[in-house]
């Protein structure tokens, strides 16, 4: 089965283009390790979205079906096999 | 006669970073925005190379800190796919952003880049990539470092042109730190500079609230600093200092500038005080010294008047001519230009998002 990592259009030209990411779970992982199989080729993507800790930066938001993940359990959030994870970039800025 | 120079001055602003050139200082063309939407805080235009090379660190409100290099003057950028800074595991920390890029004066390889938070880091590959001071980082004052107004990070690093193993590096609010080891133990060098907002100690061993440190040209243990309300002097390599404020409008703000062409001379950017932040008078305008801070003199024609601006710590540089040009940026998105010494400025941008960085250089 397969989960779904829905890019920003302003990231999308850190993965080559991509709308989207595809990743194959045979059962339930974390959002960490969804995040990580996504960007694995696309390093500086995952820069753009977590910190060096692993952290989801604090303008980042991540929806896991429609959850954010900040106000469940953040990168221990657990994700579906079929699941769609939506990365946004908050409302915030001037 | 005959040999074509070219002079970019570098203008990081709070939404991107724009470069303007030109061929005589007089006409400058503008390119930009690099970076749009990111705060450009940092920017070294590392001539030690064949291939001159910009350094950039940047950060976006979104998508967090970056460093990006250009061998081809900002018609390409290159980022470390592993990214340029990274704090170790072990650290527990991420990395905010990156205030100071700074060539070493030793090993044309080596770049130096001072971050928020409080890191400083060495690079052995001309800024691709960099390595935690550990020293500075295991400084058992670390903890008690504060954050200023922007931040807590090392905003100046100025490595001794004469001595490989000596350094001098400056922080808002911890003060000034020195290392005569390489970078193996730091030690404060703040006695003499005065800390009013600490009442109940306002001499301490280190927490004051430095600026901006420049270092002589001519006498490298000479080094100036402008702090939060105060103006000192150091003859001892950044150890001990003296005031050097009288004779100044204001003993208040954010950047300090050495006269590349000449010794005991220093440009400063004087603001009303910390509790108004605009030009002394409303008159935008620089103080220069050219005896090491005794006597003080105004330099403001060509600057508008009245002006409510002011200049941050790093949003002042100079280029590399015989006549150094002299520039820097307001908050207003203006950049102002002098050839003559200061004698006289000219705008050479307008109607940018607030400077944060300013940084020149002379091609041949």
């Amino acid at each position: 089965m397969t989960a779904r990592v829905v890019l920003p259009g302003l990231l999308r030209d850190l993965a080559e283009g991509a709308a989207e990411l595809p990743v194959e779970l045979d059962q339930p992982a974390t959002l960490a390790e969804v995040l990580d199989a996504a960007f694995g080729p696309w390093p500086i993507l995952a820069s753009r979205v977590r910190d060096e800790r692993g952290e989801i930066r604090r303008h980042v938001n991540v929806f896991v079906d429609g959850e954010d993940a900040k106000r469940a359990e953040g990168v221990h959030t657990a994700v579906g096999p079929q699941a769609t994870v939506h990365v946004i970039n908050a409302v915030s800025g001037g | 006669m005959g040999r074509m120079t070219q002079t970019i001055v570098g203008i990081g602003t709070r939404k991107g970073l724009w470069l303007a050139r030109s061929e005589d200082r007089r006409r400058w063309e503008l390119d930009g925005p690099h970076f749009l939407m990111s705060e450009v805080l940092s920017l070294l235009f590392d001539t030690r190379r064949e291939t001159p090379r910009m350094v950039v660190g940047f950060r976006s409100s979104h998508w967090g800190p970056s460093l990006q290099h250009s061998d081809d003057l900002g018609t390409t950028w290159v980022e470390h796919p592993e990214g340029s800074i990274r704090f170790p595991e072990d650290t527990d920390t991420a990395l905010k952003a990156t205030w100071q890029l700074v060539a070493d004066p030793h090993d044309p390889q080596v770049v130096w880049a001072g971050t928020e938070p409080h890191g400083l880091w060495r690079s052995e590959d001309g800024g691709e990539t960099f390595e935690l001071n550990r020293g500075l980082w295991d400084h058992p004052h670390r903890t008690q470092w504060g954050e200023g107004a922007g931040g807590g990070a090392i905003h100046t690093v100025l490595p001794s042109p004469t001595d490989a193993d000596s350094m001098l590096v400056a922080m808002s609010a911890g003060g000034v730190y020195n290392t005569r080891d390489g970078g193996q133990s730091w030690t404060p060098g703040n006695t003499g500079i005065h800390a009013y907002f600490m009442p109940h100690d306002p001499w301490p061993e280190f927490g004051q609230c430095v600026h901006k440190v420049a270092r002589d040209s001519a006498v490298p243990t000479r080094l100036y600093a402008q702090n939060h309300r105060g103006v000192y002097r150091s003859d001892d390599d950044g150890v001990t200092w003296t005031s050097i404020e009288a004779g100044l409008p204001t003993n208040f703000g954010m950047t300090a500038v050495a006269n590349p062409a000449q010794g005991d001379s220093v440009w400063l950017v004087p603001i009303a005080s910390d509790g108004e932040r605009i030009p002394p008078g409303a008159v935008l305008q620089v103080q220069r010294t050219d005896d090491a801070g005794a006597t003080w003199r105004t330099q403001d024609a060509g600057l508008p008047h009245p002006s409510y601006t002011n200049v941050l710590r790093d949003a002042a540089g100079t280029d590399q001519h015989d006549e150094p040009g002299l520039y820097f940026g307001t908050r207003n998105g203006e950049v102002y230009a002098s050839t003559d010494g200061g004698d006289s400025f000219s705008r050479i941008a307008e109607q940018l998002p607030d400077v944060l960085c300013v940084r020149a250089v002379t091609l041949q």
